[in-house]
């Protein structure tokens, strides 16, 4: 297949993926800022959804003060930012448009009709309700554009493609949500059980919709080490790092074992993978630093993406 | 036009041969149903996504073409004689380049003349000499034709550089026989849809003679920005063959490849949907971003077949063409098959001074020109226009063809109003190969939706019909 329709179906499902989870980033914030301080705690969380989403420096390039409404402006609809919610979107239907001979019919309705739904809204008067129907209607045109994914493309290197997008751009969103509020995971700032730091980590686990999980799975009152543990080292949990990893290195097996050639990018996400599997969530608090295992995991995720670009998409 | 010749009805009422079932059948079906199967038709063209993009008008970024669901009908003696001209015309067509771009006995015998050429800023110096395998220029055309009475086709464009319409072709069809499964029943239509099978088989006849037994084809597009996008990817899924753009080619060993992500695959047949201007900055435009660097020299050195040939424009030049008879008489010593409107060239001053005098009665077109851009519909146009466009031909003579208004042939269309006639015309595909030449029966008609308008073009208002060749 063409190295363009390769990097097309790659970038999509990436600005896909980014699309969503800001959107998710919006409706954390926003639920926390609407609690008395009392309980949240004096942090700006305006600023801590625009570090999650990366987008902080090119924010204060243009912006004073990060307050509500120009952060879910310059989030979710400003052009100005290329990985606003409108933006992505739009660069991803472009996309599909430019390869969509490689798409499903459904597919394309899917992108198309999601594109079509999101570009009514301007990003005037975003009131609460109108905002929560904003963002429902963004998760929902994701999850039906990955649905028909799964439920109707070929298991080829077309598929293959589009999937490593995916799991590069959401490892990338989780290790950053985790990075920003790292300090509010560590043991030392950790009071017990105070109410300040439980909707802090109930936080962070909505953000990436594993408030629900973290029940299931440690069946535990929320503890910050084992919030970490969720979201890098669970396999069983889809936005983990771990679980990323177990996809992208199956992923880029299946690449190589189509073209009957391995090369740097198998190489580096098998590496990554060994690693997370090999890590105890102790030693990531007490030896590494959390911090600074995650800003190590972020440019590690990044090396993979150059390396999968110089392998293929060139 | 009052007093058209009309396909589908004689003047006393009864129906031409060919369209005796479809006649009644209008007759007898309500206006509603067929507002409902219009309705239908439309659905499923917004479906499959067939639009295409108006240049200059940003809010109708994606229209589609409207569709006429009533089919237009050709017999098959019809379709017999008109075959056998576009054949004759093509063949004429590959003649004269192959002649112009080598000796130019044509020019020699002073049956053309040599200025219209060399001059002519479609004619490509980097093409001359150059020796291209089974002397096969124009490998897809799309010949307009329209007809003014029951005997005679005339071809009114040659299209020879990179003709389009035939995905509206197809996928006319396929609404048609989802919507129409009865009519289609009642009538032995030939079928259209193996035109991509003959397009690919022409596409490798013409590959470089070193080139693989199999050789690989594939398509070269502007990009998604291109009017004609749609039909680029269309045909490039039904042949089966990659969608690339410049930027996917690289040339090496003067050979061109395309980057994929197995690595560099070589090609040996670019279909190619961008203009010779644009395929090679080093060569053509230097600022064209959507051509290949170096193309020409893979191209000289034999290692790549472009379909169609470089510099193809100059035989669909609207002042060349009104040389065609005289160039089918040259190179074959026959009788046209097809007519020529007779067209005057303002680049001849009698000519001039009669176009200038006439310009009431006259179509006026730039010679180069394409789309329904840039020309004049004498007895449309007020007098205000005609003085306008008088000083656009007084400053650039040679830039000017005229014709007679030809009274267009109608066919029944189904309108706001009901169902009335509407001018049409037909652009059948003519694929040349090395081996032979391949027309599937059939063509893109289009119909002019506006009463008493004679523009087709899609980009001015028109729409389109399947096109029935009866098999019997």
């Amino acid at each position: 297949m063409l190295s363009r329709t390769a990097d097309s179906l790659f970038w999509l499902s990436r600005y896909l993926e980014r699309a969503d989870n800001t959107a998710r980033i919006i409706d954390a914030a926003s639920r926390l800022v609407a609690m008395p301080i009392s309980y949240a705690g004096e942090s700006n969380e305006w600023e801590s959804a625009l570090a999650a989403a990366g987008a902080l420096e090119a924010f204060k390039q243009l912006y004073k003060e990060a307050d509500r409404d120009s952060v879910i402006d310059f989030l979710a609809f400003s052009s100005l930012n290329s990985s606003s919610i409108k933006s992505c979107l739009e660069t991803a239907r472009n996309n599909a448009r430019a390869v969509r001979t490689a798409l499903t019919s459904e597919m394309w309705e899917a992108i198309n009709a999601g594109w079509l739904d999101i570009k009514r809204y301007d990003g005037t008067k975003m009131d609460r309700p109108k905002l929560n129907e904003f963002l429902t209607r963004v998760k929902e045109a994701c999850l039906r554009f990955d649905g028909s994914a799964y439920r109707t493309m070929l298991r080829n290197d077309v598929y293959y493609f589009s999937r490593l997008g995916v799991y590069l751009e959401r490892a990338d969103n989780t290790a950053r949500i985790l990075d920003v509020k790292y300090h509010v995971l560590l043991p030392a700032e950790a009071g017990i059980g105070g109410g300040l730091d439980y909707f802090q980590w109930s936080s962070i686990l909505r953000s990436v919709s594993a408030l629900t999980a973290y029940r299931w799975v440690y069946r535990e009152s929320l503890k910050p080490w084992l919030i970490a543990d969720l979201l890098i080292l669970n396999e069983q949990m889809p936005r983990s790092l771990a679980s990323c990893y177990a996809n992208l290195s199956s992923y880029l097996d299946a690449l190589s074992a189509a073209y009957g050639r391995q090369g740097a990018s198998q190489r580096t996400a098998r590496s990554i993978r060994t690693r997370l599997q090999n890590s105890r969530i102790d030693d990531v608090f007490q030896e590494i630093g959390l911090h600074e295992f995650l800003t190590d995991f972020i440019a590690e995720n990044g090396r993979l993406g150059g390396a999968i670009n110089a392998q293929y998409l060139v | 036009m009052p007093g058209a010749f009309d396909e589908m009805t004689l003047p006393d009422g009864s129906s031409r041969p060919g369209y005796e079932f479809l006649d009644s059948w209008l007759k007898a079906t309500p206006p509603d149903l067929l507002a409902l199967r219009r309705a239908e038709a439309e659905l499923l063209f917004r479906r499959i996504g067939i639009t295409f993009a108006v240049y200059g008008n940003t809010d109708a970024e994606e229209r589609i073409i409207p569709f006429d669901i009533i089919p237009r009908i050709l017999t098959k003696p019809e379709w017999t004689r008109l075959s056998r001209g576009l054949e004759q015309r093509v063949r004429a067509l590959n003649a004269f380049l192959t002649d112009i771009y080598s000796e130019g006995e044509i020019l020699k015998a002073g049956i053309v003349p040599p200025d219209l050429i060399y001059r002519n800023p479609y004619y490509r110096p980097e093409m001359a000499g150059l020796k291209l395998p089974y002397n096969s220029y124009i490998q897809i055309a799309g010949i307009d034709v329209v007809r003014v009475d029951a005997d005679d086709f005339y071809v009114l464009e040659d299209n020879a550089r990179t003709s389009s319409g035939v995905s509206y072709m197809l996928e006319n069809r396929e609404v048609m026989m989802r919507i129409f499964p009865d009519l289609f029943a009642e009538h032995r239509v030939a079928p259209v849809e193996n035109y991509p099978e003959e397009l690919l088989a022409t596409l490798k006849s013409v590959a470089p003679p070193t080139a693989p037994e199999d050789p690989t084809v594939a398509l070269l597009t502007p990009g998604p920005y291109n009017s004609a996008y749609y039909e680029h990817s269309f045909l490039a899924d039904k042949l089966g063959i990659e969608l690339v753009e410049g930027r996917d080619l690289l040339i090496r060993d003067n050979a061109v490849w395309m980057r994929t992500t197995e690595g560099p695959k070589r090609i040996d047949v670019l279909y190619r949907r961008l203009d010779d201007d644009f395929l090679d900055p080093l060569t053509f435009r230097p600022d064209s971003a959507l051509g290949v660097p170096g193309l020409m020299n893979a191209y000289r050195a034999g290692n790549i077949t472009l379909a169609n040939a470089v510099g193809t424009g100059v035989a669909d030049d609207k002042a060349v063409y009104s040389y065609m008879p005289d160039i089918v008489r040259f190179y074959f010593g026959e009788e046209p098959v097809l007519k020529n409107v007779p067209t005057w060239r303002c680049r001849e001053a009698d000519s001039l001074a009669y176009v200038l005098e006439h310009l009431h009665e006259l179509v006026v077109k730039e010679v180069a020109g394409s789309g329904g851009y840039g020309m004049l519909i004498g007895p449309a146009a007020d007098k205000k226009t005609r003085a306008a466009f008088a000083e656009k031909i007084k400053a650039d003579p040679d830039n000017f063809i005229a014709q007679p208004t030809l009274a267009l042939s109608t066919s029944p269309t189904f309108v706001d109003s009901g169902i009335a006639p509407r001018h049409v015309d037909l652009r059948p595909f003519v694929l040349s190969g090395a081996d032979k030449i391949r027309i599937v029966p059939g063509g893109l008609t289009r119909v002019a939706l506006k009463e008493g308008s004679l523009v087709v073009n899609s980009s001015q208002g028109g729409g389109t019909k399947d096109t029935w060749v009866l098999d019997q």
